[in-house]
């Protein structure tokens, strides 16, 4: 099996720019804020490009990749 | 009182326990290494900060990734709670005892004694007590302040502050260390002595009691009992807020029979927290109630994360709506769905304690919620 990877945010850099949400809406929508909102558990192989485009384009490098443990899911 | 209780000896309002006192009373400090992490394990001690975590499995966690430091909380930043500062005013070298054991268990060489900065009497307590100890002892301990904010005892803040001087919570800890309760550590001070624990836990009863204040009972107490040996409700109680504003609303009716057992509180989906039992009165709004309290906890967010900051702010300004102008459909679909999209998306816990307290009051007065009107006179909370 392929290794897995979740999104995770550093919740005190995060200052609420939305590029992630523009650019992997798939798995990030925003809150009413404008703050980040991620969808739990392991990145879908095919969007694992734009995942690696969105934490590399994070203005704050808030945006992070976590390898998923075994037997744990979600992030947050 | 028997010894298997923190509060045995003196009399409260005598002061603090001096270190002879305590010595004749219990004995001297046990001979105890490694070994007591497995002691209490067994024990079953759960943390009193309010987080609820088994202790001894905390003390192998903390020994596992080499811990560097213990830090002793005694912030106590709870708005009613008083325990943890009766604690350290009268049993201080409970505390003592109770740390450097932990210390020794988890080897740790440095000891942080955390301490509410405005918790005078308790840190003027701790401070004569560990000048009472030898040497050896006393060079492990430091005292640090704890500011007087809600946040200020969050285990990462706590951390955060005796190894950076900063006490806001990080989503980054720098050294690894290790946060235990001073309730938590003075039950350790007996297991180490006893080999079992008291079975007793401390609770700060609040609200619509003819007694508030700090009470030790045995886990087996119910809700009811607590409030009895507080002397009894005022009036007749709406509801009961069990550990205190990271809590949970209980109605009356369920809430007496309820024992004040942190596991058995916790298998039924509820927590001790940090021991508080605030009593509402059965003529107090729990919309009203529930408002401000939303209201504080909005402003002791530390403004660090925005679904925190700005997520709070907006919980508190909707509530703060309904109970002063009265219930509109829009406020209460946005405080579920706001409540459910905050949990979680903080550095530290703060967001988390305050949505789910804001979900039980949802769940518990959802009919005042839904039906609630404004006051025509402004009521006393």
């Amino acid at each position: 099996m392929s290794r897995q990877y979740e999104l995770v945010v550093d919740r005190i850099r995060c200052d609420g720019r939305g590029l992630c949400a523009e650019l992997l809406p798939e798995l990030i929508r925003l809150d009413d804020w404008g703050y980040p909102i991620i969808s739990s558990g392991p990145i879908p192989d095919h969007l694992m490009p734009l995942a690696e485009r969105a934490v590399e384009d994070c203005p704050v490098l808030a945006l992070t990749l976590r390898r998923v443990e075994q037997g744990k899911r979600g992030g947050r | 009182m028997s010894t298997m209780r923190l509060l045995a000896g003196r009399t409260l309002s005598a002061g603090p326990e001096g270190f002879a006192e305590h010595a004749a009373r219990l004995g001297p400090l046990p001979h105890a290494g490694r070994d007591l992490t497995e002691v209490v394990v067994r024990s079953g001690l759960t943390g009193r900060g309010g987080a609820g975590f088994a202790a001894g499995l905390k003390w192998r966690a903390a020994a596992a990734r080499h811990a560097q430091a213990l830090v002793v909380n005694g912030a106590e930043g709870e708005p009613h709670s008083k325990k943890d500062r009766l604690l350290m005013s009268t049993r201080p070298h409970l505390v003592l005892d109770g740390a450097l054991l932990a210390a020794r268990a988890v080897r740790v060489k440095e000891i942080v004694l955390y301490i509410g900065e405005h918790h005078t009497i308790a840190r003027a307590a701790m401070e004569h007590a560990l000048a009472e100890r030898p040497g050896a002892e006393r060079k492990h301990f430091r005292i640090a302040a704890a500011p007087a904010r809600y946040v200020s005892g969050d285990s990462s803040a706590a951390v955060h502050l005796v190894t950076t001087g900063i006490a806001l919570p990080t989503s980054a800890p720098a050294a690894p260390a290790m946060v235990q309760n001073v309730e938590t550590l003075a039950h350790v001070a007996l297991i180490a002595r006893f080999g079992e624990d008291t079975g007793t836990v401390l609770v700060t009863m609040a609200g619509g009691v003819a007694r508030p204040g700090v009470l030790e009972v045995e886990t087996t107490a119910t809700i009811a009992d607590a409030i009895a040996l507080a002397g009894g409700a005022t009036e007749p109680p709406r509801a009961v807020l069990l550990g205190g504003y990271f809590g949970a609303w209980v109605e009356i009716g369920q809430a007496q029979g309820l024992t004040l057992d942190p596991v058995a509180l916790r298998a039924r989906g509820l927590s001790l927290g940090c021991g508080v039992v605030g009593v509402l009165p059965g003529s107090h709004c729990p919309v009203c109630e529930t408002a401000g309290i939303m209201r504080y906890l909005a402003g002791e967010s530390s403004a660090q994360c925005g679904p925190c900051f700005f997520g709070l702010r907006a919980l508190a300004e909707a509530s703060g709506r309904i109970a002063n102008q009265g219930s509109n459909s829009e406020d209460l679909q946005r405080l579920q769905r706001w409540a459910a999209e905050v949990r979680g998306r903080g550095a530290c816990k703060h967001p988390d304690g305050a949505v789910m307290f804001l979900q039980s009051a949802l769940s518990t007065f959802g009919q005042e919620f839904a039906s609630h009107q404004a006051h025509r006179a402004r009521r006393t909370a």
